[in-house]
């Protein structure tokens, strides 16, 4: 039977994962070469990096980054952050990602997702989005969750699915950040309505968020945090242990223990 | 010499980067000379069959790599690479493969609920009465890492794999010399690693 995913993110600006709280304050952590490694070997089934960068000469690091990862972590890898062309698409899988987010990129360009499906297939196509409650409605955010862009997040979603997008990462800002547990409300909503794998972000802080997360809307496929794994707060051979005793299927593998 | 056959499709990078880990020598092949030097074959893809298929036959290395397949050499198909090996694929309309190993390659069957396609993620292997070349340090039950919306439907004979999602779906086959993984063994951390070993011991 196919196992519920868990995912480390790596934000990682000037060669280095950092850490903030609401989209704010930075914190520096550790290497992300190092971190990848560590995480695979202790069970994560996959991993996401976004580049945070901005100038040119850190974009060049990041590549050095993704390479040096690529060639000794092997589980897939996701790309985010600074994702507007189709050559960005291709830059980041030269450099060894499997697939490659998209997020305000494709607001300023909705024909992104389709041109990098036709282009690589919708299994590397895999679309992001900030999503905050406004006036009772969800929205989806722009820029690092700072700009609201008007636009209704379920069928934005949706629509990103028919353009060709594989795979949805659903990042709460409601929740983001605050530790309380994922927003399940928003997660019921988005798997209602696609049928591809949805990746539930934002509001991590126990393993108990995680067992909620996966009982409470079993359609979601895989749970992604950044803070709880990288300050230790969560190991995740434990989270996936305890997961696996509350009855949720995880991938335990001879080496995670 | 592992030979990573190199017609422009999808991305070679973790397969080269897998070899290079194990501290096996590969290379990427692109030419009939340079396929037929090597002792094993890996025949990667991603995308749709019918393009992979045609990108396969405008470069001329269908014939090589059919050749060479026949003659002996181990070829192990990733992924849209295994599909290839088949006699023909029902993506998009009906297109011819290989025909390396009996059988076509369908959709998935979806049911109400449950099973989304593709499938993605990791799914564990169940081994048949055939247990594949590739599996010589490969537990039942282990789990690999999968992304495919199409599955081979061939003779159980060739089937050493399954997985279930759903219903059960092929996870690779061996006819000979000539082997398929459905699943990606060089994105399946330590445990497709030791079978990418365990097909360069064969």
């Amino acid at each position: 039977m196919i196992t519920k995913r868990i995912i480390p993110c790596l934000d990682v600006r000037n060669g280095r994962v950092v850490k903030g709280k609401n989209f704010l304050g930075l914190n520096d952590v550790d290497s992300p070469i190092k971190l990848a490694a560590e995480y695979s070997a202790c069970g994560a089934d996959e991993l996401v990096f976004y580049d945070i960068t901005a100038s040119f000469e850190e974009r060049k690091l990041f590549a050095e980054i993704l390479r040096e990862t690529a060639s000794n972590v092997f589980i897939p890898l996701t790309v985010g952050g600074g994702i507007n062309t189709v050559e960005d698409f291709t830059r980041v899988l030269e450099s060894g990602a499997d697939k490659v987010s998209v997020n305000s990129g494709a607001i300023r360009n909705p024909s992104l997702i389709y041109e990098c499906a036709k282009n690589f297939g919708s299994q590397c196509v895999v679309l992001s989005a900030d999503i905050k409650r406004v006036d009772g409605q969800f929205r989806v955010f722009a820029k690092g969750g700072r700009e609201d862009t008007g636009i209704e997040a379920i069928s934005w979603l949706k629509n990103g699915v028919e353009s060709g997008a594989g795979e949805l990462v659903v990042n709460s800002i409601d929740t983001d950040g605050v530790r309380n547990g994922f927003d399940i409300e928003l997660l019921q909503l988005v798997c209602d309505v696609v049928k591809v794998p949805v990746i539930a972000s934002g509001g991590a802080g126990t393993v108990q968020h995680f067992i909620d997360l996966f009982k409470q809307v079993p359609e979601v496929d895989a749970g992604l945090a950044a803070s709880v794994f990288h300050f230790g707060d969560i190991k995740i051979s434990d989270l996936k242990r305890e997961l696996k005793e509350n009855g949720i299927n995880v991938r335990i593998g001879n080496k995670n223990d | 010499m592992v030979g990573i056959i190199d017609y422009g499709v999808g991305n070679l990078f973790s397969l080269v980067s897998s070899f290079k880990y194990l501290g096996i020598s590969a290379e990427k092949v692109s030419d009939e000379k340079s396929i037929a030097k090597c002792d094993r074959l890996i025949l990667p893809g991603v995308g749709a069959f019918g393009d992979a298929a045609n990108a396969l036959k405008t470069s001329g290395l269908d014939m090589v790599v059919k050749r060479v397949a026949n003659e002996g050499t181990p070829l192990l198909g990733i992924c849209l690479g295994m599909q290839l090996l088949f006699e023909k694929g029902l993506e998009f309309g009906e297109h011819e493969g290989l025909g390396l190993i009996p059988g076509n390659v369908v959709s998935i069957k979806p049911l109400a609920k449950g099973n989304k396609i593709p499938q993605i993620g990791w799914n564990s292997l169940e081994f048949t009465a055939n247990k594949g070349d590739i599996y010589k340090y490969t537990p039942n039950g282990e789990f690999v890492y999968f992304v495919h919306s199409f599955h081979a439907d061939c003779p159980a004979e060739y089937i050493t794999a399954q997985t279930e999602y759903g219903s059960l779906l092929t996870a690779s086959v061996q006819r000979g010399n000539v082997m398929g993984a459905q699943y990606h063994p060089e994105k399946s951390g330590e445990s497709g690693l030791l079978i990418l070993k365990s097909f360069c011991e064969i």
